[in-house]
């Protein structure tokens, strides 16, 4: 047998962390939710990919932030929630907002996070594996969805998050699939 | 000649990353029961399919389409409607596993190439000819039971093309047989598709523990930081007197990477990889990895360093039984 060491995955600074504690939930969820039914526009197959876990709840939960997000599908009409304490929901996923953002990119392999302990996934385990699939089929990508969903600050938002990958060595856009570790 | 690299698909996404990564040859399935990855989320409709195909043929790789679970007793249809299907969607060949239905596939579409699915578990030269002689199999995927001199053997002993598991998850030593699932859960890989479906699964943590349930069973637990394995029976870690280990089989990979020399001169065809269940990130890694070495072992350069280990169950990787070290 042979052991391998995973290279770290990277932890959202605590001390801006802590500054989240105070991030006004309301006005943020609303603008998570047009973004998500936006992007449920452009990628109905994701939704459909679902199947019987279409309107299952789910919870998103980075575990370097204070709060957690609670998607609910809705078949084909998304509406995202975010909560300091959240809900009872039917699978709940968690691990650093770089795994959980790199999920989504294709940077990461879903069972290799969980072969690390990377990723914990909760409840029904099920719903969590068909979103993860649906999700890693729609080859999204979150800072494409985000400029086209800016208009006028799409420009220098892509600017801003091309610096961000770059300094955290996060992955806030699709690249061609390939490992981050 | 470079030996053949034949890749996983769950999705279409998945498919075009191992088209682009440069896999020779994609397998993959159908939304249902008719093959053995039949999870949440997972394969490709019939219109995914007639694209996935086109595009796979536009890029110069070829599809086989899996319909490797058994047919259910009254249900033979929807084995059927997938072969027909499968070629409708212009599959290069279908895997399958059941007599039955290779005598239904040899019969009504005779065109279509028939591989033999490792579910049939045909480990020696006698019951491979008699699959060539009776139902026109072209290649034979070989069970991860033998050893290289065993395969070296076989393929001394058959004109048919032998494709052997190089990377992935590893199964106990019966495919096809294995009815592990079906006791704590009632469905099984080889009827429904699904070996630990994910509906019957559960995860605990506490203080930093894991526990896996299989319908309702404990069957593993980790400790804080300790790598996980698949919630499989097989995989499953058990007390039996004052003992408590895993009694199946320990919960790692297959890495059969520094093989692939000998795998080629034992006169091996393809290589497969395992993993319809995993990402378009663990495809395209996987294949850009293996497409090196076959190059590299065509061109008799040195194997390049493989990067696998984090990639694989338990993050830790074994030669399963092609070097018998257990025997």
């Amino acid at each position: 047998m042979e052991h391998d060491t995973p290279q770290a995955i990277p932890r959202f600074p605590s001390a801006l962390a802590r500054t989240l504690r105070y991030l006004p939930l309301m006005p943020v969820s609303v603008a998570l939710t047009r973004l998500t039914q936006s992007m449920a526009k452009r990628h109905e197959a994701m939704f459909r990919r679902l199947g019987a876990h279409a309107d299952a709840t789910f919870l998103l939960n980075p575990t370097d932030l204070p709060v957690t997000l609670c998607l609910e599908p809705r078949s084909g009409r998304p509406k995202v929630t975010l909560y300091r304490t959240p809900p009872i929901a039917d699978a709940r996923i968690a691990g650093p907002l770089a795994a959980l953002i790199g999920l989504v990119h294709g940077a990461y392999d879903g069972d290799a996070l969980f072969f690390s302990r990377d990723l914990v996934i909760e409840g029904d385990t099920a719903a969590a594996l068909a979103l993860r699939n649906a999700v890693d089929d729609a080859e999204l990508d979150m800072a494409a969805e985000i400029e086209a969903f800016s208009g006028p600050f799409a420009r220098p938002l892509h600017k801003l998050i091309d610096i961000a990958e770059r300094r955290t060595g996060v992955a806030l856009t699709r690249h061609e699939e390939d490992l981050l570790w | 000649m470079v030996m053949e690299i034949v890749c996983p698909a769950g999705t279409p996404a998945a498919l075009r990353a191992a088209v682009k990564a440069g896999a020779h040859t994609i397998y993959c399935g159908f939304a249902d029961e008719t093959n053995a990855r039949n999870f949440p989320g997972l394969n490709f409709s019939r219109d995914e399919m007639v694209e996935g195909v086109a595009f796979a043929h536009q890029h110069g790789s070829k599809v086989l389409v899996a319909i490797n679970t058994f047919p259910r007793a009254g249900s033979e249809d929807l084995w059927h409607a997938a072969v027909r299907d499968a070629k409708i969607a212009g599959a290069d060949a279908v895997i399958l596993a059941d007599p039955g239905l290779l005598a239904y596939a040899a019969e009504h579409h005779s065109d279509l190439r028939r591989h033999l699915s490792v579910q049939a578990a045909a480990a020696n030269a006698d019951i491979i000819n008699f699959y060539g002689a009776e139902f026109g199999v072209k290649r034979v995927v070989l069970p991860r039971v033998l050893s290289v001199p065993e395969i070296a053997a076989i393929n001394n002993e058959t004109d048919i093309e032998t494709e052997v598991f190089v990377f992935g998850g590893l199964c106990v030593m019966a495919e096809g047989r294995c009815s592990l699932s079906s006791y704590a859960t009632g469905l099984s890989p080889n009827m429904n598709g699904v070996c630990s479906p994910a509906s019957h699964v559960e995860y605990v943590e506490d203080h930093g523990a894991l526990s896996a349930k299989l319908g309702g069973y404990t069957i593993h637990s980790v400790g804080a930081g300790e790598p996980a394995p698949y919630p499989t029976l097989c995989k499953g870690c058990f007390s039996a007197g004052e003992k408590t280990a895993h009694l199946f089989e320990d919960p790692v990979s297959l890495n059969a990477e520094h093989l692939i020399p000998q795998l080629a001169k034992a006169g091996v065809t393809a290589l497969k990889i395992e993993g319809r269940q995993r990402s378009r990130s663990y495809v395209a890694q996987v294949v850009k990895n293996f497409r090196a070495a076959v190059e590299a072992v065509d061109q008799g350069r040195a194997l390049p360093e493989g990067m696998l280990a984090r990639l694989s169950e338990g993050q830790a990787v074994t030669s399963g039984a092609y070097k018998k070290t257990w025997r």
